[in-house]
């Protein structure tokens, strides 16, 4: 199939005529850079939208009280909703099915942290094994809490790394005893977290053992869990709306009251984000064909101009003994081969000013733009594509002229 | 080697159509140098165009060496031009981007001859119309009659049974007519039928056989009395 003369003869037929070759790889590649750019743009547009949201799991709820705003059932307005341990059972033997991880939680804010005359002030939060995948942390050292911490009562607890920082420098945590108001508890692990510093400035223990330190009953303050993941957005804020109903009733708070039992489902924001980042999508993708769309046209109207200048040529050449087969394969070859040699470059022109660009537009909210390699090499693909219709089919009516016509054809 | 049977060919103009070749009836051996002479619109272009197979006739016979033309597609048009015939036209028709070597070895590029070959036997010929020396320039670096001998050269060089010469010298001087009337009978002398169409005398008188064409008919068909000779 390889044929060395055609090839030759295609390589001179380009050099020779420089400028009709410059003008149709340009366009090629101008087209696939503005491509590629977008793409890369949109997708950064994209990155800081993820970013923003990824520092709870996707798919958490959190349960908050607070004082009721209506009077409801004989019940005075203004009263204080307190969870205690027993809807902990509450929820857990309602929801099973649709629940994936979850966690009591009991905050108690600026206990003096001491280590060795280092000391601050932090958040403690008592907490379920669960909490960790709720707050989407990460263990960079030892475990988080675990279920025999909380049986056991023990006192030890998990330390964002924003705290071993503070407390220990660049040192080593891990295994080390913390004064936490006046009673020492072990470092049982070191964990990162994806939502940024503040989150990492929390120290957690478990449960059990915060319940018994700070509360003298069985209070709680709030409930965080997730959601199964398999739950569609729209069916676990019906979850969420059940569980707020049952929650309201168990409690004698009005339907109708939005302080006294609060249920945040992350959901709703993620919907909105969804939705927004799917309108992004639209718009690039739009962009994105328009911009091929207009390269296609671009490279077809060169075609019909290039077949069209050299009709006499055509002409000349057939008159010689040029099969229309040979005419057809040799423009057909010749618009293959700047499209894709003019593709890729403006491909790799892209993606080096993309990596170039890096993250130095994060004020303009683009983070890291990049484009897949499906996308782009896709996008090259469809250009050649379209570069070898686009010269079919001139060079088919070209190499289907009487050689006469052609040959007249000044 | 070409043996018209009263052809005929007319070309639609709108719902009319316009009665080109009025059966024509012509017959050229092997060896022989003719011209058609007639005026513009007497149809001797829209000859040429037939016999070199550039375009199609409607009715009537046509044996090109022996071979009966009828249905040709493009292919197998195209692969008996390349083999029978050679063109020379009057404006050259040389490619512009191709130097002198370049454009006489073309043909042979269609022929499926090597890339070493074309090149050789592209200067041969080069050098038997007297230019090999300019092999390696353009069509834009050549005089009028340097392109026509190029021209010339290419249509020699698949060795055709036929040359075809559509007013050769009708961009060219008299003095470069003359010579490039030579060179075609001097190819005559080889032995090559050599068929050229022209609307002027002096070109005419130059060859054998002189064939006058008006509004489609032959009105003469004569040979040359070479007067200077003896």
């Amino acid at each position: 199939m390889f044929d060395l003369d055609r090839w030759i003869e295609i390589f001179q037929t380009l050099s020779k005529n420089k400028l009709r070759t410059a003008l149709s790889g340009f366009t090629i590649a101008f087209a696939i850079l503005l491509f590629t750019l977008l793409f890369g743009v949109g997708n950064g547009l994209k990155h800081t939208f993820e970013e923003q949201f990824s520092g709870d799991a996707q798919n958490s709820v959190y349960i908050n009280s607070g004082r009721t705003t209506k009077p409801y059932k004989g019940l005075q307005s203004g009263r204080r909703i307190q969870f205690r341990n027993s809807d902990i059972k509450f929820i857990n033997d309602k929801f099973e099915d649709k629940i994936q991880y979850f966690s009591p939680n009991i905050q108690r804010f600026n206990v003096r942290a001491t280590y060795k005359g280092e000391q601050n002030s932090y958040t403690i939060r008592g907490v379920y094994p669960d909490y960790q995948p709720l707050e989407s942390a990460v263990m960079q050292d030892g475990r988080f809490i675990s279920v025999l911490d909380l049986k056991r009562k023990s006192k030890v607890i998990a330390i964002g790394r924003m705290v071993e920082k503070d407390l220990f420098g660049n040192k080593n945590a891990f295994g080390k005893n913390i004064t936490l108001d006046g009673i020492s508890y072990k470092v049982i692990g070191v964990f990162s977290d994806p939502g940024g510093d503040r989150d990492e400035r929390f120290i957690y223990a478990p449960f059990t053992t915060v319940q018994g330190m700070y509360r003298d009953n069985d209070e709680l303050d709030y409930f965080g869990f997730t959601y199964n993941p398999s739950l569609s957005v729209d069916k676990s804020l019906a979850f969420t709306n059940l569980l707020t109903k049952l929650l309201k009733e168990k409690h004698k708070v009005a339907p109708k009251d939005q302080r006294a039992i609060r249920v945040r489902n992350y959901a709703e924001g993620t919907k909105n984000v969804q939705q927004f980042m799917m309108v992004l999508n639209i718009i690039i993708l739009f962009i994105g064909i328009g911009t091929l769309i207009a390269g296609i046209i671009g490279i077809s109207n060169i075609m019909v101009f290039i077949v069209k200048e050299r009709s006499k040529e055509i002409g000349i050449r057939k008159a010689l003994g040029a099969t229309p087969k040979s005419i057809i394969s040799m423009i057909m070859l010749e618009s293959i081969f700047v499209t894709a040699i003019a593709g890729y470059a403006g491909l790799m022109l892209g993606v080096f000013t993309l990596k170039a660009l890096g993250d130095s537009l994060e004020k303009y909210f683009i983070l890291n733009p990049s484009v897949e390699n499906y996308v782009v090499v896709g996008a090259t693909i469809i250009l050649i594509i379209a570069g070898t219709i686009a010269g079919y089919v001139p060079a088919k009516r070209a190499a289907s002229i009487k050689p006469i016509i052609a040959l007249n054809d000044e | 080697m070409i043996k018209l049977h009263n052809l005929h060919k007319s070309y639609p103009i709108g719902k009319d159509s316009l009665h080109v070749l009025k059966g024509l009836d012509l017959h050229i051996r092997e060896g022989e140098f003719v011209s058609i002479m007639g005026s513009s619109g007497s149809g001797k272009s829209t000859l040429l165009n037939i016999v070199g197979l550039l375009d199609t006739h409607d009715s009537g016979d046509y044996f090109l060496n022996g071979q009966r033309i009828e249905n040709l597609n493009e292919k197998k048009a195209a692969i008996l031009r390349n083999k029978f015939l050679g063109f020379v036209f009057q404006s050259f028709n040389l490619i512009n981007y191709k130097n002198a070597l370049e454009n006489v070895a073309l043909p042979l590029y269609y022929k499926g001859i090597g890339r070493k070959e074309r090149q050789v036997t592209a200067l041969q010929y080069l050098e038997k119309v007297g230019l090999k020396e300019r092999a390696y320039h353009l069509p834009s670096e050549l005089s009028g009659g340097e392109k026509q001998r190029v021209a010339i050269a290419r249509a020699l060089v698949t060795n055709p049974k036929v040359v075809l010469a559509d007013e050769p010298t009708g961009a060219l001087d008299s003095t470069t007519s003359h010579s490039v009337m030579e060179l075609l009978k001097e190819i005559n002398r080889e032995g090559m039928t050599v068929f050229v169409i022209t609307h002027e005398e002096d070109i005419a008188e130059e060859t054998d056989r002189i064939v006058r064409l008006r509004d489609g008919v032959i009105i003469s068909d004569k040979r040359v009395i070479k007067k200077a000779i003896v």
